[in-house]
């Protein structure tokens, strides 16, 4: 099957999930940055526990390696800031922008052409970033049982039961 | 005081998490290049594809466009795809429907499709900058990257909270407002 293919067929399952999940309303998003609501955290979390288990055990069995993207702690904080500010006002994430658009919700398409724009304006940036920005703090592709010099298999319990807890306490306090 | 607990989130979730899993090994063996889920690189050729048609000599010269290079692959077809399950999904169950100004927005900011409009679309600007100054979104940093137990990840999925906390509490007031 072609890469065309696959990609299609991965992306009707995740967006029928994203859908199901309810995680593509401008509504769960602002909510959950409003600590209203954690619809999001649930979503997200829940999908790292079982993609965690399932793609280090994918790796043991040596079907996949890893890929981490690298660790720019300048870029990867500041660009981290810069998103959740504006994720505060668009209410969508890149993702769940189109399927919001899909599901009725066509104010996100403004949000789609925005963060065209602001791809495109990124891409003009991006030469004088390059030396600067992006390699200040430069690590690489580092992990956390990397760096603690753990298996990933002792980290993998104590963020699983992190994870846990937090939806015990969502769910006590009606989040 | 028993509250039902709302599943659909969790399980949704966790169905993802396996697609994930799957969608990992899958791409290892038929592609021999391994894809992880993610969604902003495609904003980047998305927007190269527009530029191109206007200013070829522009885009060909630029590093940026280089490096991520302007093509449709797995990726952009994941982002086709979100949009038809979506779509299918949302008629499937009922939960289909136009909105123009979604409550919290019309709240604070009143029924103004246009004001509604802007906001997404700066709102969009930022964060797209942002993303692709941290080289991932939600999606790449927060799933992949936290599947992977990736540092960036963590860091940059603190960052995306921490941020969009104090700038919701900033935009739309602190919590309070029945809704």
């Amino acid at each position: 099957m072609s890469e065309h293919w696959l990609g299609l067929i991965t992306g009707i399952a995740f967006g029928a999930l994203l859908q199901q999940g309810r995680v593509l309303r401008f509504e769960k998003q602002v909510a959950a940055m409003r600590l209203e609501d954690m619809t999001i955290l649930k979503f997200m979390m829940s999908a790292i526990l079982v993609g965690m288990v399932g793609i280090h055990a994918a790796v043991a069995l040596d079907l996949a390696a890893l890929s981490p993207k690298a660790t720019q702690l300048g870029a990867n904080v500041l660009g981290g800031i810069l998103f959740g500010l504006g994720w505060a006002v668009m209410g969508f994430c890149p993702g769940t922008s189109v399927g919001a658009v899909a599901e009725g919700r066509w104010h996100a398409l403004f949000a789609v052409l925005g963060m065209m724009v602001g791809a495109a304006l990124y891409a003009e940036a991006y030469p004088r970033l390059e030396k600067t920005l992006l390699a200040w703090g430069n690590l690489g592709k580092i992990t956390l049982p990397g760096v603690l010099g753990l298996s990933p298999w002792a980290v993998i319990p104590a963020v699983a039961a992190v994870f846990l807890l937090c939806f015990v306490f969502f769910e006590k306090q009606g989040l | 005081m028993k509250r039902r607990i709302d599943w659909r989130p969790y399980i949704a979730g966790a169905l993802v998490g396996v697609l994930a899993t799957v969608s990992v090994v899958v791409t290892t063996r038929v592609l021999g290049k391994t894809q992880f889920l993610g969604a902003s690189t495609t904003f980047v050729r998305a927007a190269g594809f527009v530029e191109q048609a206007a200013a070829p000599d522009h885009v060909r010269q630029n590093p940026y466009f280089a490096k991520e290079k302007i093509k449709i692959d797995w990726q952009f077809m994941l982002i086709a795809g979100i949009f038809i399950g979506a779509l299918a999904a949302s008629i499937l169950d009922g939960s289909f429907r136009l909105e123009a100004v979604p409550p919290i927005w019309r709240e604070r900011f009143g029924d103004s499709v246009a004001l509604r409009a802007a906001g997404a679309f700066l709102g969009g600007i930022v964060a797209m900058f942002g993303a692709r100054m941290a080289d991932g979104c939600p999606s790449g940093h927060g799933l992949s990257g936290l599947m992977q137990l990736s540092v960036s990840g963590f860091i940059a999925l603190g960052c995306f909270f921490g941020a969009g906390v104090l700038m919701a509490a900033w935009v739309y007031g602190g919590k309070g407002g029945r809704r």
